[in-house]
């Protein structure tokens, strides 16, 4: 059975181990979230901004020419469609009605490539609360469209300038604001990472996405569960949602697809359960890219999504008991798969999500297998980078 | 006995721990640092072990942990430089660290160690309370090594008083809503907490650290605590200093005059 213990592990992954300062914040959500997410109420209001605002049911859409290109029945679940373009808003609707609710007045959180930024600015506009992003100043040069998204939608983009100045060091400074301002603030972190329980509760606001998908496979091929469920995992909230109601159903294949950036030996990677081991980061227990000294290693993907050295507790665990297979797919490889999806399907996709499209390539399945693969993102913030890459 | 120990039953007022990151700004100047605090008047020496990911630390600190790690501090390295210092270092001597370099290492290896060299106590901000009681407080008292927890205006009494039970050597009160190094001045609020805590009675002694800068910050929170610890603003005078023995022992002095 794979569920969060009262602890806050999975298996050996999970826990809280954050300053003393943090505490009373983490305890009053701890406390507090589960009876509050249960409500009538909130149930209510998530749901219907889930359905009027974000655009959900998305839909989960019969790949025609990409089946018949892998022999297989493949199936787009296309979270590429929510507003925002990805399925990081499903997380920020819930963390904000939360955060209302617990009283906050404003909002902190973490960005990489500016998707959870923009996904958390929008939010915020939609509730008239204070925003603050943090993004490493790196990141801040690499994706300047999403910079001015966030400051339409009147946040604060503030640079991290410590350390490697990209999302682990975004990560850092929120959790250090955090510290400055623990009364008023909620820190909307944006992936199945950091202390319990954000792992588990971004996963149960993500998993809006297995649970379509449920009715979706059962209305379409008349089996709720399909053969194969592929995601691609940075931190790893879009497979946590797309795997979260196939956890405890075993027939079911789980594919996590990691960024081997310019190759697993290269020096250059983000291939975590290839090239990690186990430590502690941003306040769970996890496997991370770390020296044999303990420091953290600065990872390398062509997708700023996945482009963090550690994954979210939940997917250690899937690691460690072998529930979910792991590949790791190279940078040249997701953009190939990137291009092909864009001219089979007319789906430009995020090159995250490209990622998980190359797995297709690399993984076995039988003839008229049912798979579906979780579109989490759109392509357009990575114009910039479809363009550079050319190829096409 | 235990220094920490030995030092709070002849010293109950003004203590002063002195914090800087090891291998910085040099990484041959930790134990010429340690000898100078020493020299100069302090009480209690705390070294910091660098870590690539320092949350509860401001850029002062954060700065001198990245130049410490470039110069290749680690753990290994700081046991070897640490290896005689108790032939020139009489005071206690505390590490402040974070857990992941100290789980790489070992946990019991490292407590090993910490006895071996001479390291009286330990400070690690990120190691949850229960895990410690969990996991490692056997091996703490195994090795005779004092642990410190912090607390913060935020704690409430309830947890004071488990941290209370559970914490040995001192309490470390952070003095405000903050990172390291990152408010100056002592106000009213903060000196309301002061004496909240004070007035509990706790049976371990407390030491007020964060924003603490110079002798004025360290006599005002001196009121309300044992004592207290510079960090921040020590790092600052010692990363461009020409001439380490002298500016530390100018800087000591002028705090606890």
């Amino acid at each position: 059975m794979i569920r969060v213990d009262e602890k806050g592990f999975y298996g050996k992954f999970g826990g809280a181990y954050i300053p003393e300062m943090l505490h009373p914040n983490i305890e009053e959500l701890r406390e507090n979230y589960e009876s509050i997410v249960a409500t009538e109420e909130f149930q209510k209001e998530f749901k219907l901004l889930l359905k009027d605002y974000v655009g959900r049911p998305t839909p989960l859409y019969f790949a025609t020419r990409l089946s018949e290109k892998f022999g297989a029945k493949i199936y787009l679940k296309r979270e590429d469609l929510c507003h925002t373009g990805a399925h990081k808003i499903n997380n920020t609707i819930g963390q904000i009605i939360l955060a209302k609710k617990l009283g906050k007045k404003r909002i902190i959180a973490e960005t990489g490539a500016g998707q959870h930024g923009v996904a958390t600015a929008t939010v915020c506009a939609l509730m008239g609360m204070d925003c603050t992003i943090y993004m490493g100043s790196i990141d801040i040069q690499r994706q300047r469209p999403n910079v001015e998204r966030m400051r339409i939608l009147g946040a604060k983009v503030v640079p991290a300038t410590s350390g490697s100045q990209t999302l682990k060091d975004a990560t850092n400074e929120a959790m250090r604001q955090w510290i400055n301002n623990p009364v008023d603030t909620h820190y909307i972190i944006g992936s199945v990472v950091g202390p319990h329980p954000y792992p588990e509760m971004v996963a149960r606001f993500q998993s809006v996405i297995s649970e379509e998908m449920k009715w979706q496979l059962l209305e379409k091929e008349g089996n709720e569960n399909p053969d194969i469920v592929v995601a691609c995992v940075g931190g790893g909230s879009n497979a946590a949602g797309a795997f979260y109601h196939y956890y405890n159903v075993p027939q079911v294949r789980l594919v996590a697809v990691e960024a081997a950036g310019l190759g697993i030996s290269s020096g250059k990677s983000a291939a975590t359960t290839v090239l990690g081991t186990s430590g502690i980061l941003h306040g769970s227990k996890t496997l991370l890219m770390q020296t044999a000294d303990g420091q953290v290693i600065e990872p390398h993907s062509i997708s700023a999504g996945l482009d963090y050295p550690g994954i979210g507790p939940v997917h250690a665990h899937l690691f460690d008991i072998g529930r979910a297979e792991f590949v790791a797919v190279e940078d040249e490889d997701a953009m190939n798969a990137g291009i092909a999806l864009s001219r089979t399907e007319g789906i430009i996709p995020a090159i995250e999500t490209a990622h998980a499209l190359h797995a297709l390539s690399m993984i076995e399945f039988k003839k008229d297998d049912v798979i579906v693969i979780n579109l989490s993102g759109r392509g357009d913030k990575d114009l910039d980078t479809y363009i550079k890459w050319g190829g096409y | 006995m235990n220094r920490i120990d030995q030092l709070f039953q002849q010293k109950k007022e003004r203590v002063l721990s002195i914090y800087f990151t090891a291998g910085f700004p040099k990484l041959e100047d930790t134990l010429p640092i340690m000898e100078a605090i020493e020299a100069a008047g302090a009480d209690i020496i705390e070294i910091g072990i660098p870590y690539s990911d320092p949350i509860a630390d401001g850029p002062t600190i954060q700065d001198s942990n990245m130049i410490a790690l470039e110069n290749g501090m680690s753990l290994k390295v700081l046991f070897e430089q640490l290896k005689e210092m108790r032939k020139t270092v009489s005071i206690p001597v505390v590490f402040m660290g974070y857990l992941n370099p100290i789980i790489q290492y070992g946990m019991e290896n490292f407590c090993a160690k910490c006895k071996e060299v001479g390291v009286d106590g330990l400070i690690l901000p990120d190691l949850p309370m229960q895990q410690f009681l969990d996991e490692f407080k056997g091996l703490f008292d195994k090795y005779e090594l004092r642990n410190t927890f912090l607390i913060s205006p935020q704690t409430s009494e309830k947890r004071i008083r488990e941290i209370d039970q559970h914490s040995n050597g001192f309490i470390y009160m952070v003095s405000s809503h903050s990172i390291t190094g990152a408010k100056t001045g002592i106000s009213d609020e903060q000196v309301t907490y002061f004496e909240r805590v004070a007035a509990m009675d706790l049976k371990n002694p407390r030491l007020i650290g964060f924003g603490i800068s110079d002798a004025e910050s360290f006599s005002k929170v001196s009121q309300y605590s044992n004592g207290a610890i510079i960090g921040s603003s020590f790092i600052k005078k010692i990363k461009d200093s020409k001439n380490l023995k002298e500016d530390i022992k100018t800087y000591i002095q002028e705090v606890i005059r």
